[in-house]
């Protein structure tokens, strides 16, 4: 184990190296650079809160910062775990040619994607002071959620990245699971709205929980109780440790497939 | 032995070559149950053993597909062998290609700092000796440029740099000095021979006889994954001449 994290520490740089060029490559030459990470949650909330406050009328109290909460978490999830599933294949040329630790390829990307969930979370707090919405002292409390939705996120990364090396259809699986799992999650939807057998699957996913958490904190100023904490942590063991265990096994194989 | 930095004991390494190319899980299973799934063994290196000591200067010499690049990365930790084992006593620098690793997206100087991790030199190190990278690579007036607006000379110019700004314990090089003209070769030479008088292990493949009787004292001659000679490099190149 010791040997694990002396090897971590040796290639911590490297993790921020790599995770310093996606920031930066991903907006350069662009006019407004970094400013578009806050910009673009703040336009898919406004059209999102138009077409279902107007247009479907769900009744919830203060839409835009309910819908908000929902789509940081959830784009964060759908976007790091997408590029990290991605990111051994799209390392393959490095992998053959220098001896790093694979795992900081998925690794990095979720990192760099988490850089940018904390840039829509300005964006989060413009819609709250523009909605007057008043925070208490829980809000401090969401470095929970936060951390929940990376882990699950960094384990479903580390699975997927290995997973895809030996079964590329998961490309293109995946982007289909990840629309219904966002239907799933009561982003734009109050989750007692749901007929029965529905509301128990939904209520069941790791991501409504962390949402929910996310929601109680910022909107509601309670103290996520001990059972929602357990329900938002086990499915992140589980899912950490699956990912970690799957890459383990798989990651000697990485350079004979890609 | 006490005094080796590289032992290779017994490797071999053994490829799939699959018969019908299996990319889905669909076909994975259907020919799984069915029993379908065949494929030839290839094997790249076959029961390769050898030591090489501190500051030994190794050539590695063989026709195209002889298992020398197979053999350099499973000594660089790229490959795990099959069969066997490698142990190696010390930092390596790896320069299998040059400029791998480097984004095509960014600027001379950050690609120095990503490709300076990726081989695991410390920033600092980088910061304090970016003056050296940039003379060695002569990019002066490019340092802020992309690189993908780079020749291909100049991105092994620059990837020569980066790898060798700091003396390595063990030195692998694969066929890399071909690029680039006879002026940045010749200073890649003297740059080896530098780091050789420093005490650096040095692994070299080349085509060039010429080139592995100047830098190695030692040569390995293999063929279709076996090792045939051992020796110093004037015997071996004498037999790889006569095979030729």
């Amino acid at each position: 184990m010791s040997t694990y994290i002396h090897n971590f520490l040796a290639y911590k740089e490297l993790l921020k190296e790599l995770v310093r060029r996606d920031v930066k490559t991903k907006y350069r030459r662009s006019f407004l650079g970094m400013l578009w990470s806050v910009l673009n949650p703040l336009g898919m909330m406004i059209i999102m809160s138009i077409v279902f406050s107007h247009v479907f009328r769900a009744n919830i109290e203060n839409f835009p910062v309910y819908l908000m909460c929902g789509q940081v978490i959830f784009n964060f999830f759908n976007e790091a775990s997408t590029v990290a599933m991605s990111s051994i294949l799209g390392n393959a040329a490095l992998i053959k040619k220098v001896y790093v630790p694979k795992y900081l390829f998925p690794m990095s990307k979720v990192c760099s994607c988490f850089v940018n969930l904390l840039t829509s979370f300005i964006a989060l707090l413009i819609v709250i002071v523009a909605t007057g919405t008043s925070l208490s002292w829980t809000v401090i409390l969401l470095v929970f959620p936060v951390f929940y939705v990376f882990l699950f996120s960094l384990g479903m990364g580390l699975l997927l990245s290995a997973l895809v090396v030996t079964f590329r259809d998961l490309q293109h699986l995946y982007s289909v699971l990840t629309t219904a799992w966002m239907y799933l999650t009561p982003i734009f939807y109050p989750v007692e709205m749901l007929p029965g057998w529905v509301r128990t699957i939904v209520t069941h996913n790791p991501l409504t929980c962390i949402v929910q958490m996310l929601r109680e904190v910022i909107m509601y100023g309670q103290v996520p109780d001990i059972r929602l904490q357990l329900m938002c942590m086990v499915p992140c063991i589980i899912v950490m440790a699956l990912g970690l265990w799957t890459f383990y096994k798989q990651q000697d194989k990485f350079i004979l497939k890609v | 032995m006490s005094n080796s930095i590289v032992e290779v004991n017994n490797v071999s390494m053994m490829f799939r070559l699959y018969r019908e190319n299996v990319d889905s899980l669909k076909e994975f299973l259907i020919k799984k149950l069915k029993r379908q799934i065949s494929y030839d063994e290839f094997w790249a290196l076959k029961n390769i053993s050898f030591q090489v000591g501190k500051g030994e200067a190794v050539g590695l010499v063989g026709k195209n597909g002889s298992g020398k690049s197979t053999l350099l990365k499973t000594i660089a930790g790229v490959l795990k062998p099959t069969k066997g084992s490698v142990a190696v006593r010390g930092t390596v620098a790896p320069m299998i290609e040059l400029g791998a690793g480097f984004d095509m997206d960014l600027t001379a100087k950050e690609n120095v700092f990503l490709n300076g991790a990726l081989l695991g030199y410390p920033k600092e190190m980088l910061e304090e000796n970016m003056e050296r990278i940039i003379d060695f690579s002569e990019l002066k007036m490019f340092m802020d440029v992309p690189i993908k607006n780079f020749s291909s000379g100049m991105i092994a110019r620059l990837g020569f740099a980066v790898a060798t700004i700091y003396t390595p314990d063990i030195l692998i090089v694969d066929e890399i000095l071909s690029v680039g003209d006879w002026q940045f070769q010749a200073k890649c030479h003297h740059r080896i021979q530098e780091m050789l008088e420093q005490g650096t292990t040095l692994l070299f493949v080349s085509h060039s006889m010429d080139q592995v009787k100047e830098v190695c004292s030692r040569a390995i001659l293999l063929s279709h994954g076996e090792m045939l000679m051992d020796d110093t490099v004037e015997n071996v190149c004498e037999r790889y001449g006569e095979a030729q």
